[in-house]
């Protein structure tokens, strides 16, 4: 109980300021779509109201035991083609406190390449035992988990030639509205990432450098599937206990 | 050298791209048997409390014309001004009433709709009442990260001249973005919010 009323207390602060030089500009001309999809007024400061500061939670519950497995979860009579990997990591605040009961939804192309979505249109085949979605909630420590097919890059309509480096989105559900976040999450030693216009949206390379997992030999699956560590930080608060208890904060 | 700040920083974010549908709401586009239905499309049960309305509306570039795949997700009290939250500490929301909603803009027409009730009124930091209104957080291709703005109802008009949110707004001819009409339709009271990410009527995005 302890515990938890400790948490209960952390839980009232306000959140940190985001750092809007950390994160892409609304404008970058390099990926022309978000030419004119870009506020070009200031947004308007607002420190966060209980509007903000709550959210919904999702408990684990929700999910079926095939969410976090899309090997598994959309295969009609084999499996997917391609190379079988699992990410996992943590979901931590900017305290570097885990963040339990995180919702995390991804998606992703196949291994050619290529998303089942009615508006996509590259050449490369379906595959009809990958849908590309999955999700999971992170336990007590902020751990997630799930297996997968490794995705293959696609050339995308921007300039004639650009294409995109292997990449699995991710959408984050925090504790509070005003950490919701959806990024990528690119590959250890793919030189495709520096060429790429919306990777370059990121000004600041060390950005870009905590978007790329580590391949991770220790947590592959022997015999089955090499491993990814891809850790995610959202957005911390302020103890509001600070003032009146100094331990445990 | 100084003593190092043990803080991390927020992972950055990136855009939401053209098939964020396939992982938010993946029966919406043809991926069925994965999940049994898409998380956020239902917000209402049938006992829950307060005025049945729907809101519609579009997501409109510079040049006026409607995202076609951009992804909203709506936050907001209950009819008793709570929110269906663990970190909701002023009391307990109606259970039968989730707060959350996520809808694609249509892929034809580019249209959003939700169907969802009226929320009371939310205490500013300092106590003050805020005016009735539903976060709305908007992602889609061309979208670098995720923006945030508020709905406010038009026939709040005495709650929406105290709001100490709306009286933030420096440039008040900006105020109207960020407000409703309601019209009343054949199934119940139709809220029409446009969301303008560039041009004379931009709506006011938040930095929360």
């Amino acid at each position: 109980m302890a515990d938890r009323d400790t948490n209960a207390i952390r839980d009232m602060g306000s959140f940190y300021q985001r750092d809007r030089a950390w994160h892409p500009p609304a404008f970058t001309p390099q990926y022309k779509t978000s030419v004119l999809r870009s506020p070009q007024h200031a947004l308007l400061s607002l420190e966060g109201t209980v509007s903000e500061m709550t959210g919904p939670r999702f408990g684990h519950g929700l999910l079926g035991p095939l969410d976090n497995d899309l090997i598994r979860n959309f295969a009609k009579d084999s499996e997917p083609i391609g190379q079988r990997i699992v990410v996992h990591g943590r979901v931590l605040d900017e305290n570097a406190r885990p963040v339990s009961g995180a919702l995390l939804e991804f998606w992703q192309a196949n291994a050619g390449g290529r998303y089942r979505h009615k508006k996509e249109a590259y050449l490369a085949p379906l595959d009809p035992n990958f849908g590309g979605c999955g999700r999971t909630v992170t336990d007590d420590d902020g751990r997630y988990w799930f297996r997968t097919i490794k995705p293959g890059a696609y050339p995308w309509p921007n300039g004639v030639n650009d294409w995109r480096p292997a990449h699995i989105h991710f959408s984050i559900f925090g504790h509070a509205f005003t950490q919701r976040l959806i990024t990528q999450m690119y590959f250890e030693g793919d030189p495709m990432i520096w060429q790429c216009p919306i990777v370059s949206t990121i000004p600041d390379r060390a950005a870009v450098e905590q978007l790329i997992a580590a391949l991770d030999r220790n947590n592959t699956l022997p015999m089955d599937a090499l491993a990814y560590k891809f850790d995610i930080v959202l957005r911390g608060r302020r103890s509001t206990a600070f003032e009146n208890r100094m331990e445990g904060n | 050298m100084v003593q190092k700040l043990d803080m991390l920083k927020e992972t950055a974010s990136q855009t939401a791209g053209p098939y964020v549908h396939i992982g938010l709401t993946p029966n919406w586009c043809g991926i069925g048997g994965v999940y049994p239905e898409d998380l956020g499309r239902v917000m209402v049960g049938p006992k829950a409390k307060g005025e049945r309305i729907a809101v519609a509306g579009r997501v409109l570039d510079g040049s006026g014309t409607p995202l076609k795949d951009a992804l909203i997700e709506i936050w907001q009290a209950d009819a008793a001004g709570l929110h269906n939250s663990p970190l909701e500490r002023r009391g307990v929301a109606d259970p039968h009433f989730t707060g959350w909603g996520r809808q694609p803009t249509d892929g034809a027409t580019g249209e959003f709709r939700f169907e969802t009730i009226k929320p009371g009124r939310v205490p500013y930091k300092d106590g003050r009442l805020q005016a009735p209104h539903i976060t709305f957080w908007i992602v889609a291709r061309g979208i670098n990260i995720g923006l945030h703005t508020r709905m406010y109802f038009a026939d709040e008009e005495a709650a929406n001249a105290e709001c100490p949110v709306l009286a933030r707004v420096e440039h008040k001819v900006r105020v109207p973005t960020l407000i409703a009409p309601r019209a009343e339709g054949g199934a119940g009271p139709v809220y029409t919010f446009d969301i303008r990410l560039q041009g004379e009527k931009e709506t006011v995005f938040f930095d929360i």
